[in-house]
This record gives structure tokens, C-alpha cells and sequence, in this order.
């Protein structure tokens, strides 16, 4: 079971998807430049947060012309898993593999923050192991995540039960205050229509470990192994930091 | 060459005396050209030269066993062990915080990242000390929140983790912010990257932004007061790009593990004037650059512009003969452009050529240890013996307990600072155990046990007030942080902020801070390992509070055992370590509820501040403490509320009250700022263990509560004086920055 993290010139949360597959979850995983060709034999992809290339354009604007993208969206259309988590959930939607857009948060501010997200639906490649209505304590950390979609796109993502996520309080309810940044229908995640790319706003690459706040963004990655077939195998206990074989360095 | 005439009028637009001028002629032996006198006077700027501090500074203690890199790099580092070293500085960027809040606050935080990576060290996490006039004022509130956003902005973009910090308020501070930001980076120990030229025909290499006329003077406007006219100097303010500094952050570090670097350095305060001559200055060697082949982004700049920008994101890199096309293919790679823009030579002088013709032909010496060194006049300020005397008895009847508790909560320098930490990305890197407003800032070190914790600290007031004993109570209060968190201290930067040295007033407050925070760290053996001073932050003629701002940075052996400050189980003992005595001087309450910053600061037994500390990484280690809480700004009782905040348990204490007039003593009891004091709490099967650990030691512990219920109730010798519902406080506590800040976007 292997992960193939593409790396984007300012991407910053590349060693973090990184290290939570390779030494957290003990899986086989690589680091894929933008500028190469390769997805390396990878079984499942993630397109990791960041400001791709500043992003002082639209976020994730120029990232769908770095040549990797043309094999992500092949290694996609031919069902392989794909997961972008914030800034590569941004450069899904402006590489057309996900439906909508985003704005600025509403309050206009970066935020930082654990929030609470509910698992909407389970069959899709990174929730296949959570519970249907599962609340995830998952830290979001973007200035623009306030996800829209014209009123008709929105219709059919509900219809198709394409909405992933969805911002809620801890006790699962979809409410208003619970919505950090103003996307419509409390949205935090979406698929495609054919189930196998997943965007997301949180990261769940930041809560696999009780040491740094939570581990509730295994679940997202274990449904990812298991829907390979891959064997899981942590070379630490989420609970502690204690024996993770560690890199200095990406 | 052809010299123009030096007039008074050239020299005044170059901050120079008829005095330096003098000693310029003298070094050169001739008169200088325009460009050399561009290039002496911003080398020569109490920025880059600190002639006034120097002296002073010298005093301070910079050595250690753990010590791998003292004052003189770019950085400082501490051996952390497992083969790995501490990379640290703090930076100020106060004058263009002022003139340009994001901007200006954004670059200072390009700036310290990237003394960092400069030494060969991944930036792993940031902090910031930040210094603010009034929230009540709309300009103060638009400067901070320019100043939150820039630091965002930056920070958030290249993906460091912003951790941990502090901001405090004081009118003085209205038109003269302090943006004080401190960076840490991990590298191996023994590969450490110094900026140095050596080599003679090596190639020097210029990479990163093009040079622009952006920021041409800012180190000598940092060297100057502001008054009507520095909104003028907008053009000295640089821009950051985040993105090109991600680029060079990744490029660099990628190059350094080539081992074809002989030595790298970035351009700074005096841009490329700074990074050639220190370069060369240190390898003992010279630096000869032609400014033609310098990118640029503008038409027809002058040499004398190219030397004086300080065009943000630039580096400076001596690259070993025949590596050359190595390092190219490195830079290609990140879609950066390299450029070869000169050589090492063997003669010590900094020579810059136009398309050939020198412009510029200067000896390193007499730009670095020939520049002047100021022993200036200093005087014992004649506001010092009022402002020590504090009468209580003249300030009437206090305001009952509950109404203090309540205001002292929604005080900005107390409430809750997540309106702001909100903004920065604090968890990127998934290296922080500690969350900001948790205490310390801890980040664990990925690939050992280890972790580190990070506390930046000052109390201007009590530095104002006796700048010995403040600026030794800010050693304290940053170490003791550090310690809370399971953390033994193992270095310290500064960053000292005060007016102008140029009056004997401010020198002495200098000159004496730097003496008591030198003295602080020999006893508690925390070595300074860098660090930077402003001078002349003051405005209209109106000084900042002198604040000596100090980032400690804490060893915490066992990623495991980090504590934080907030309750943990109901049932759980709290102990108050240290001794509370009558000391409101200086006390957020004399200031909130009288307007007063008078009196004298605490005292402060450095010994038994040693002792406590060691007592609380011990503590920790053994997994005695289940939460630790520095009682700072509003003493004991807001010490307690914060224990509890962010938490559903409430406290119910007793604490024995401290000696002074009837009227007064539960005001000193619960609000006085003693020094030294920690709250720890306990699982009560372990109490007897903490407390014979602690009568080991002789430290003074005491059991004053019991964590639970939902309810903050404080009794003063068995006497209930405060019973405030835990939601209702930590409403207050918890809202209050924000209800400044969203008001302020309604009335704009």
C-alpha cells in the first residue's frame, strides 16, 4: 500500500500527510514533485495543504498547470483514490475534479482552530471505515474555505449524496456557529461523481496523534489502506510520541 | 571615482555626525564616494553597528556546555542532544510595524525565518512579542490588527507554526509599536552553516528576489526617532513575498546538504552591503561584486541604490570552486535563478564595480571593528523616585473583590489572546504538544523523545519601574514559563527595546537592564546565545516603556510528561509554590483601576527562583504535576481562574493572606504579583510526595484547594471574599479581544 504526496513549490503540509503515512500508519509513501511525470506506483494520491504557488492569484489557480496534475486527473478518471486536504482541495475544484469554488472565510480572517466535523456518507475511498454520522475533532487551518457552488450544483451534490463532511457541533448537530467559514450547507468535504476524489478543508493529517491534539484523522487514512487492501501497521501508538521513527528533514 | 562634495545636509539625510565623518575620512584616507558613504553610514547605524550597546552588551553571559553558537551569527544554538542542535533568535521590527503594520510586521518575520535556515536549520516553530498603545484608540487597533494579520500572513504562508507569544498594552506604546518575533530551528550539531567568505576565487552567488529601491535606508531609519515626517519614509518599508521565501527556504537547505557551500548569509537590515562585508569580514577574506549583474527589478538604480536596498527574501552564497553548476541545478529545480555576481579575494577589503569600475573600495575592518563605539552618558532618571513610592492609603477604598476579579479578567494584557493565535497557523508540522494560550508554546522534536518548550516574556512596567530588577524578573517569568511546562532552561535570546540612547535617561535604563538580565541568567545559568537591541523607539519625543524582551527556550527530556497550565481531574489538590507578599507595585491592578504604574516591583530571590524551577522539570519528569500556572499580571487569583479555563472544572481555594493594612490585604492577596509562584495541582494520592519533594528542596508549597464543581470561590484565611460561576469568568476572559475588534470593524 503506497501514498503519493505531490509536492507543490509551497506546499506546507507535504511531510505532515507524509509523515502520518509512512510513520504513523507504517505504510509505504513518497514524496512526488510537481514538475515530474510519475505518481510512482502509487495507490492512493493526496494533493497536501499549502499555498501552492503563493496562491496570490485564486488558491490552487496555478497549480492545475504543474505537469503532475495531468497524471493525477488520469490516475482519477481511471478511479484511483484521490485526496486533497485544504489547499489541495482548493487545487481539485480549479482543476475541475471537484465541483464550486471557494471564497474568503466570512469573517475575513485565517483560522486556526480544532473544529467538529461530521461523516456524512461512508462509501467513498477515506470514509469507508468511519461511521455514517461519525463527529471528528480535526483542526482547520485556511483563509479560504468558504465553500460555494451555485444554487443548482449544490442541489445535485445533496441529491447525490456527494457532500463528505459537514461542519457541526461536537454533538453532530448542522448549525450556523458551528460553520467557521461561511460554506454553504455547513460544507467541509466533498466527492466527485464517481466517489473517488474527496476534498476536504480540515486536515486530518494533523489529528492522527493524541500527542499533538487528536487522533480522529486516522479514520481517514485507515479507510484509504483498508480500501486497498493494504495491512496496517502503525510503527507507533497514536498516543504517545514515544518510538515514532522520525525524519529531520522531508 | 570622482567624489561628490559631503555636505552637512548629506550627512544629516545619512544619520551621520561631523564626528563619524571624521573617523570615515580617517579610515579611508580620502574622502569617500557617495556609495561609500551610503555604505559606512547604514554599517555604521546602531542597527548594524549597535555602537551604543556594545559595551553593555559584552557583559552579558554567552557561554555554556550546551552552547554550539554564541552572539556574532546570524543565530544562536544549544545542543538538544540526540545529535541535533537549537537554532534561535528574536528580531524586532518595531519603526516599520509602525509605518506599515502588515507589511512591516510580515517582513520581520521573513527576516528572523530566515537568520534561521541561514544556519543550516529547518524553522520549526515561531513566537512573538508584541507591545500596543490602548486598545481603546481606533489607530491602535488598526496597528494590531495589521501587525496579527502581517505576521499571519507570512507565516501561515511558509508553513511554520506560530506557537506561542505574548502582547502587552501601555499608551507609550500608541505610536511606537513593538514587533518582536522569535524563531527556532532544528539542525544536526555539527552541521551548522556559518556566513562566512573564504576561499579566494570562489564564486559569490546572489539568489532569490530581484533588488528594488524598496527599503533603501531602513537600517538607519530603525536608528532614528519618528516624528510628523516618518510617514514619508513609506518607501523604506519593504514587501514580503512568502511564497519566494518558501522557495529559498527549501532551495538552501536542499543546496547545504550538498557540503558545496563554504558560506551563506542573508540580506537583511543594509541588504547587500551587510551580507558582503560580514561575510568576508568573518572568513577573513574579501568580497569583490560587480552591481551590475545584480537582478534587478527597477530601470537605471544607482550602485549606491543596489548596495542600500533592503529588497526582501535575498541571500548571499560562497559556493566552492568547480560546485558551481551543482548549486545552479539545485536553485533551477525551485525555479530560482542563481546568479554569479562576484568573487572571494585575498586583500580583507569590500570592492563593488559597476560594469568593471569600482564604485566602492572599503577595507571590512573599518566598516565592522572600526565603526564607532559610544560609551554614552547616562544619568539615574529623575522620575525613578517618585514613581517607587506608592501610597495606598492615598488611593481610598479599594473595589470590592469580585469587581476587580471581573475587570482585571477583561483586561486586554489578561484576556484571552485567541482572537489573535486563532489567526496564526499554530499546528503545521504536527509538532505542537502545547496549543497556544496553554502556557508555554511546546513543540516535540520529531525522530527522538525530546521536546522543546518556547516562552517569550517581559513586564515593561516593572522594568520602568527598576530596570534591574524588571529586567531580572523577565529572565524569571520566561524561564519559569519554560520550567511550567516540564522545560530546563538552556539558552536565551533578547530583544531590548528602548528609546533614545542618546539620552542619558534611556542609557541608564539600558545600561542597567542589561546588567540585571545579565545577572539573572549567570544565577539560573541560562546562556544568551544572540539576540538584537532597537534603540530609539520613541515618538514625538515620547518613549516606549523600557522592555527588554527575553525568549527562553526549554529542554523538556520526555515528550510524554508535558504540562500544561489547565486543571486536568475534579478532585485534583492544588498547591501554591513560592510565597505571596504584599506587592501591588506595578500590578496590572494599580494600572487598570488607578492609572498608575508606580511603586516598586517584586522582589526576587534569584536562588530560590533556581530552585523552583528545578523543582517543576523534576516534578514534571516524575509525573508528580498534573498542571502548572505562573501567577503573572493579576497575581493569584486570575493565576487560579486560568487554571480553570478552557476546562469545565472550577477551584475552590483558601490562601492564606499576606501582611498590610486591613484595607488592602485581600486586593495584595489575590491580585499582588509576587515573583516565583506556580500553581501546580496534584492527584491527591501524590500530595505528600510533591510536598516532601518541595521540603527537600526548601521550597514553600501549600495546599490552597481542590479542583471541581463549576464555580471559581477564593477564601483569604478561611474568609470567602470571591464566588464567581466558572462560565460567567471565562466568558469575560475569553470574549474580550474580540468585542475590541469586531467593534472596530462596525465603526470602519
Amino acid at each position: 500500500m503506497k501514498f503519493a504526496v505531490v509536492v507543490f513549490p509551497g506546499s506546507n503540509c507535504d511531510h505532515d500527510a507524509y509523515y502520518a503515512s509512512k510513520n504513523v500508519l507504517g505504510q509505504d509513501a513518497e514524496l512526488v514533485w510537481h514538475k515530474d511525470h510519475s505518481l510512482r506506483g502509487a495507490d492512493v494520491v493526496i494533493l497536501p495543504g499549502g499555498f501552492a504557488h503563493g496562491d496570490y492569484l485564486r488558491t490552487g489557480a496555478i497549480a492545475r498547470f504543474s505537469p503532475i496534475m495531468q497524471d493525477v486527473k488520469a490516475f482519477a478518471a481511471a478511479g484511483g483514490p484521490v485526496l486533497g486536504i485544504c489547499n489541495g482541495f482548493q487545487i481539485l475544484l480549479e482543476a475541475g475534479l471537484l465541483p464550486g469554488a471557494m471564497l474568503r472565510n466570512r469573517g475575513l480572517h485565517f483560522r486556526c482552530e480544532h473544529v467538529h466535523i461530521k461523516v456524512e456518507q461512508t462509501d467513498t475511498p477515506f470514509t469507508a471505515a468511519a461511521q455514517s454520522g461519525q463527529v471528528l475533532r480535526i483542526p482547520i487551518a485556511h483563509g479560504e474555505g468558504n465553500y460555494y457552488a451555485e444554487p443548482e450544483v449544490v442541489e445535485r451534490l445533496e441529491k447525490n449524496r456527494q457532500i463528505i463532511f459537514r461542519y457541526v457541533t461536537p454533538s453532530g448537530d448542522v448549525t450556523d456557529a458551528a460553520n467557521p467559514n461561511g460554506s454553504v450547507h455547513n460544507i467541509a468535504g466533498i466527492t466527485n461523481d464517481a466517489r473517488n476524489v474527496v476534498g476536504l478543508m480540515p486536515h486530518p493529517e494533523r489529528a492522527c496523534e493524541l500527542a499533538v491534539g487528536s487522533a480522529d484523522g486516522l479514520v481517514v487514512f485507515q479507510s484509504a489502506i483498508n480500501g486497498v487492501g493494504g495491512h496496517l501497521k502503525r510503527t507507533a501508538s497514536v498516543a504517545s510520541t514515544s518510538g515514532v521513527v522520525g525524519v529531520l528533514d522531508k | 571615482m570622482t567624489p561628490d562634495p559631503i555636505t552637512d545636509s548629506v550627512l544629516e539625510r545619512h544619520g551621520l555626525t561631523r564626528e563619524e565623518y571624521q573617523r570615515i575620512l580617517d579610515v579611508m584616507g580620502r574622502q569617500p564616494t557617495l556609495t561609500e558613504l551610503g555604505i559606512f553610514s547604514v554599517m555604521w547605524s546602531e542597527h548594524c553597528s549597535y555602537k551604543s550597546s556594545r559595551v553593555h552588551l559584552k557583559t552579558l553571559p554567552t557561554t555554556g556546555k550546551r552552547v554550539l553558537q554564541g552572539p556574532g551569527e546570524n543565530a544562536g544554538a544549544v545542543d538538544i542532544g540526540d545529535g541535533l542542535a537549537a537554532v534561535f533568535k528574536i528580531e524586532s521590527h518595531n519603526h516599520p510595524s509602525f509605518i506599515e503594520p502588515y507589511q512591516g510586521a510580515a517582513t520581520g518575520v521573513g527576516g528572523i525565518i530566515r537568520d534561521i535556515f541561514t544556519m543550516g536549520a529547518r524553522p520549526i516553530a515561531l513566537l512573538n512579542s508584541l507591545r500596543f498603545g490602548s486598545l481603546d484608540d481606533p489607530l491602535v487597533r488598526r496597528t494590531m490588527a495589521g501587525v496579527v494579520a502581517g505576521i499571519a500572513g507570512y507565516g501561515n504562508s511558509i508553513g511554520i507554526p506560530t506557537v506561542g507569544g505574548e502582547i502587552g498594552f501601555d499608551e507609550s506604546y500608541t505610536r511606537n509599536p513593538l514587533v518582536n518575533v522569535f524563531c527556532l530551528g532544528i539542525s544536526r550539531a555539527d552541521e551548522i552553516i556559518k556566513g562566512t567568505a573564504s576561499g579566494a576565487g570562489n564564486a559569490v552567488y546572489y539568489v532569490g528576489a530581484k533588488t528594488g529601491r524598496d527599503g533603501i535606508h531602513g537600517a538607519t531609519m530603525a536608528s532614528a526617532e519618528f516624528d510628523d515626517k516618518s510617514a514619508e519614509k513609506r518607501p523604506a518599508v519593504q514587501v514580503g513575498d512568502p511564497f519566494m521565501e518558501k522557495l529559498l527556504l527549501e532551495a538552501c537547505l536542499e543546496v547545504m546538504k550538498s557540503d558545496a557551500l563554504i558560506g551563506i548569509q542573508d540580506m537583511g537590515a543594509a541588504g547587500l552591503t551587510c551580507s558582503t562585508c560580514e561575510m568576508g569580514s568573518r572568513g577573513g577574506a574579501g568580497v569583490e561584486i560587480d552591481v551590475a549583474l545584480v537582478p534587478q527589478r527597477e530601470t537605471g538604480m544607482t550602485p549606491y541604490e543596489i548596495m542600500l536596498s533592503e529588497s526582501q527574501e535575498r541571500m548571499l552564497l560562497v559556493v566552492k570552486k568547480g560546485r558551481e553548476s551543482e548549486v545552479e541545478r539545485i536553485f533551477e529545480k525551485w525555479d530560482l535563478h542563481a546568479v554569479r555576481i562576484g568573487e572571494v579575494t585575498t586583500d580583507n577589503r569590500m570592492r563593488v564595480k559597476d560594469r568593471g569600475e569600482v564604485v566602492a573600495d572599503i577595507p571590512n575592518s573599518a566598516l565592522t571593528d572600526e565603526a564607532p563605539l559610544y560609551r554614552r552618558p547616562m544619568v539615574k532618571p529623575a522620575y525613578l523616585e517618585d514613581a517607587q513610592q506608592l501610597d495606598l492609603s492615598a488611593l481610598g477604598k479599594p473595589a470590592t473583590s469580585r469587581d476587580i476579579f471581573r475587570r482585571l479578567l477583561g483586561s486586554p494584557e489578561i484576556a484571552s489572546k485567541r482572537w489573535v493565535y486563532r489567526q496564526y497557523d499554530h499546528m503545521v508540522r504536527t509538532n505542537t504538544v502545547v496549543l497556544p494560550g496553554m502556557g508555554a508554546g511546546v513543540v516535540r522534536v520529531k525522530g527522538t523523545k525530546r521536546a522543546l518548550a518556547l516562552s517569550v516574556d517581559c513586564n515593561a512596567r516593572f522594568v520602568y519601574l527598576d530596570p534591574y530588577r524588571g529586567a531580572q524578573l523577565a529572565v524569571a517569568e520566561a524561564s519559569r514559563n519554560v520550567a511550567c511546562a516540564g522545560g530546563q532552561p538552556i539558552g536565551a535570546t533578547n530583544c531590548l527595546n528602548f528609546a533614545n540612547p542618546q539620552r542619558p535617561e534611556i542609557m541608564w535604563q539600558f545600561a542597567r537592564a542589561v546588567e540585571g538580565m545579565g545577572a539573572a541568567c549567570r544565577s539560573l545559568e541560562i546562556p544568551i546565545t544572540g539576540g538584537n537591541v532597537s534603540l530609539y523607539n520613541e515618538t514625538d519625543g515620547r518613549g516606549v516603556l523600557p522592555t527588554p524582551v527575553i525568549g527562553v527556550v526549554g529542554l523538556i527530556e520526555d515528550a510524554d510528561r508535558v504540562v500544561s497550565r489547565v486543571f486536568r481531574t475534579a478532585g485534583d489538590v492544588v498547591i501554591l509554590l513560592g510565597v505571596s507578599r504584599s506587592e501591588l507595585g506595578g500590578s496590572e491592578y494599580l494600572k487598570v483601576f488607578h492609572g498608575l504604574v508606580r511603586g516598586t516591583p517584586p522582589t526576587l530571590d534569584l536562588l530560590r527562583e533556581g530552585r523552583l524551577q528545578r523543582f517543576l522539570v523534576q516534578g514534571a519528569a516524575a509525573g508528580v504535576i498534573q498542571s502548572a500556572h505562573d501567577c503573572a499580571e493579576g497575581g493569584l487569583a486570575v493565576a487560579l481562574a486560568e487554571c480553570c479555563f478552557d476546562t469545565s472544572l472550577g477551584v475552590d481555594a483558601d490562601v492564606p493572606g499576606v501582611t498590610i493594612q486591613a484595607l488592602y490585604q485581600d486586593v495584595a492577596t489575590l491580585f499582588g504579583e509576587s515573583a516565583s509562584r506556580v500553581v501546580v495541582s496534584v492527584s491527591p494520592d501524590r500530595v505528600d510526595e510533591l510536598l516532601s519533594l518541595a521540603a527537600a528542596v526548601h521550597l514553600p508549597a501549600a495546599q490552597i484547594g481542590v479542583v471541581g464543581g463549576d464555580r471559581i470561590r477564593m477564601a483569604v484565611d478561611g474568609r470567602q471574599v470571591l464566588d464567581e460561576s466558572l462560565a460567567g469568568a471565562e466568558h469575560i476572559w475569553s470574549t474580550t479581544l474580540e468585542t475590541y475588534f469586531e467593534r472596530s470593524r462596525a465603526i470602519a
